[in-house]
């Protein structure tokens, strides 16, 4: 049996390499992975709770977060495929159409 | 109660729907609202007089208009014998005007806006004349400016026109500048601005002074000046005559009721009104007697020379005026009164008539233009000889009765009264001399236009005519009011009427010099008749040679002694250079602007700063909000 701060220490590893790659890489795709492993690192710690705690609802919060993630990255990465069109680079310190 | 207050209401009401409805609905039927209006105000105005006749002094207050303290102005009337007279010669010759309109403003764009104007300065007239305290007056008094402007600037879209009405405003300014403070200065004096709190205290002012700058004045000769400023702006008096002869830019009926027969005598009306105040200060009785001498014979004298029949006629104008002027500062306030009673008539009838001549020439103003119209103009030429026998004091006319009366007051007015008498009369003379040149210029001699003019020449419309024959009547029968004694006992009844408001004149003289007098006056009015036609019928040339003789004279004359010139020069353009360099140059283009500029300039330079946290990477938001969550983590940890 696994215990519970296993989980929880191998989300929060995750969640940690979800931030590092979001703030350190540079490249758009990867940036938009790290994002998927954010959400991902939570979705462990709540299967984890949820089992410890013998209660669905976590479970039930996991599967809504799935759905929204799904449908964030097929927008996400519309956006992003339109976006190349007009400006071929995916490189994130070269977008900054929105500098002040 | 509600009849008097229906007398100023009527032709307010004309005025609300003529200037609401005029332009989509009403158009080209304005006068069917404006001319019954007015006239039936007319018919109240006459019962007001047959009231007043019958003894009774009206005096009500309609509204409250203003509440604060022991300050309490009402709307209120005052109707005594004074005001019962104004009454009659503003509506009467309101109504013969409004008809003759209906002709002259035929066909013109703006002819609802025309009667709407018009009503709205019967409406202010009346209040002006029937006010029972100053502020009403002043209400009243700065209303009809308002009116005079609109109308004068009528046609708008000529620029002497717009620019004529605007003189007449700024000049009226400073007259009503004074006017404003002395009705202050009643105020602070009497604690009160009604009429009969005010002149049955006048005694307590007597004697007071007031401190100006380090020198004391005495309070009524102060009080009176300063009213008096008034009425020298709206009765064109020197040295404000100078908008009234501009005026005449305005359409002629304009010219016929605004300036010449009613609202340039409200400064008349206003010393007469006052003579309780007046009376008690010889500084300033003398000052009125001396302005309106010295205007009469001023503007008598410019008359001789101008050309432009309007102009000539508005001059006559000015000088008629003085005369009135030069009465009330000899105390003789009735016979000023009587005056402007009979020269509403006559001056109305010179003024429409010389409109029935512009309007048959097509708007030609230049009598050197004119000539011959004679036989093409009988009845216009008809009423143009009675209204000049009248103005010029021929006897048996309105004219006659009312100048004489004034010349004889003059007359017994001790010495200042005597030189005044002395203008007076050389004034009569001017007048008989430019009333004639006017005639033989415009009706005699041959044809002097264009011959497409002269094939279009006609005589004017019978609702042109009509009103023309009513004020010829007016013209010879006004003056039989007021017959002087010599000639008929209790003869004078306009001034026994008037007498419980203005008082008697001072001063008795014997028959003998009353017959001195009233022959002078008879002589020059011939003798200016004679010269005219010595100059511009017998002998054509004559003018011409005269005028090449005195030529720096005529110059001066025909040039308005240069005080159109003067003004500009010494206040317009002064006024001008300042409002370029220091109002616009410094005030508005440094101070204005540079507060209008600096505060949107303040407001970029830090934004420059703050827009520099907007970098648009998006690693940089990433960042900032780790650290918030961060932040917000820390704290719900750590600090609770």
């Amino acid at each position: 049996m696994v215990p519970l701060s296993w989980y929880i220490v191998l989300s929060a590893i995750v969640f940690s390499i979800g931030v590092f790659g979001f703030l350190a890489r540079r490249n758009l795709i990867i940036v938009f992975m790290s994002v998927e492993l954010m959400l991902n690192s939570v979705n462990i710690s709540l299967v984890a709770f949820s089992h410890y705690l013998q209660s669905m609802r976590g479970q039930i919060l996991v599967f809504f977060i799935i759905t929204v993630a799904a449908a964030e990255a097929a927008i996400g990465l519309a956006i992003l495929i339109a976006f190349y069109r007009n400006n071929p680079t995916i490189k994130v310190d070269e977008i900054n159409l929105l500098k002040g | 109660m509600l009849k008097y207050t229906l007398i100023p209401l009527l032709p307010l009401i004309s005025f609300i729907i003529n200037i609401l409805f005029g332009r989509s609905i009403i158009k080209s039927k304005a006068h069917w609202i404006a001319i019954p209006a007015v006239a039936g105000s007319f018919v109240l105005a006459l019962s007001a007089f047959m009231d007043v006749m019958a003894g009774n002094v009206i005096n009500i207050n309609v509204y409250t208009w203003i509440l604060s303290g022991n300050f309490q102005v009402p709307v209120g009337f005052l109707i005594d014998q004074l005001t019962a007279i104004m009454l009659i010669v503003v509506t009467s010759i309101s109504t013969l005007i409004f008809i003759y309109s209906v002709g002259y403003m035929h066909g013109d764009g703006g002819y609802y806006r025309f009667f709407a104007y018009l009503s709205l300065f019967v409406f202010s007239m009346l209040v002006l004349v029937m006010a029972n305290n100053f502020l009403l007056l002043y209400f009243g008094w700065e209303a009809v400016g308002l009116c005079s402007y609109f109308l004068i600037g009528f046609w708008f879209h000529k620029k002497s026109a717009a620019d004529a009405g605007k003189k007449a405003f700024i000049v009226n300014r400073f007259g009503d500048f004074g006017f404003g403070l002395g009705v202050i200065l009643v105020f602070l004096t009497f604690g009160s601005l009604e009429y009969t709190q005010v002149f049955s205290n006048a005694n307590i002012a007597l004697g007071q002074t007031i401190n100006i700058l380090g020198t004391d004045v005495d309070l009524i000769t102060l009080i009176c000046l300063l009213l008096f400023c008034g009425a020298v702006g709206k009765s064109a008096q020197m040295p404000l005559h100078v908008w009234l002869p501009d005026a005449m830019e305005g359409p002629t009926p304009v010219s016929a009721l605004i300036h010449a027969a009613t609202m340039v005598t409200a400064g008349v009306f206003l010393v007469a009104r006052c003579n309780p105040l007046f009376s008690l200060s010889h500084t300033a009785m003398n000052t009125v007697a001396i302005v309106g001498g010295v205007t009469a014979i001023f503007a008598a004298s410019i008359g001789l020379v101008q050309n432009d029949i309007k102009r000539v006629i508005a001059y006559s104008t000015v000088s008629q005026l003085g005369y009135m002027f030069l009465a009330l500062g000899v105390g003789a306030y009735s016979a000023a009164i009587f005056h402007l009673y009979t020269h509403a008539y006559f001056k109305a009838l010179l003024f429409l008539g010389s409109g029935s001549v512009i309007h048959a020439l097509h708007d030609e103003q230049n009598m050197q233009n004119m000539g011959g119209l004679k036989k093409y103009m009988p009845v216009t030429y008809a009423v143009f000889i009675i209204a000049t026998l009248s103005i010029t004091g021929i006897p048996g006319l309105a004219g006659f009765f009312s100048k004489d009366e004034i010349l004889w007051r003059a007359y017994l007015g001790g010495e200042l009264g005597r030189g005044m008498w002395l203008l007076g009369t050389v004034a009569a003379l001017m007048t008989a001399f430019y009333s004639w040149r006017l005639i033989y210029l415009t009706f005699h001699g041959k044809f002097r236009g264009t011959h497409e003019k002269e094939h279009h020449l006609h005589e004017s419309p019978k609702v042109i005519t009509v009103p023309l024959m009513f004020l010829a009547v007016g013209a010879v029968l006004a003056g039989y009011v007021g017959i002087p004694p010599l000639l008929r006992e209790h003869g004078d009844r306009i001034g026994e009427f008037l007498a419980p408001v203005l008082g008697h004149p001072q001063g008795e003289g014997s028959h003998s010099e009353e017959l001195m007098v009233m022959g002078a006056s008879i002589f020059v009015a011939l003798a200016g008749w004679g010269v005219a036609y010595m100059m511009y019928v017998k002998n054509a040339e004559l003018p011409k040679k005269i005028g090449s003789m005195f030529r720096p004279i005529h110059n001066l004359l025909y040039n308005k002694y240069y005080v159109d010139e003067l003004y500009s020069k010494t206040f317009v353009q002064p006024i001008l250079k300042m409002s370029d360099k220091v109002i616009l140059g410094f005030f508005d283009a440094k101070i204005i602007e540079g507060i209008v500029n600096g505060v949107p300039n303040l407001i970029g330079a830090f934004s420059r700063q703050f827009r520099k946290v907007q970098t648009g990477l998006l690693s940089n938001y990433g960042l900032a909000m780790a650290l918030g969550a961060l932040a917000i983590i820390g704290y719900v940890i750590f600090m609770r």
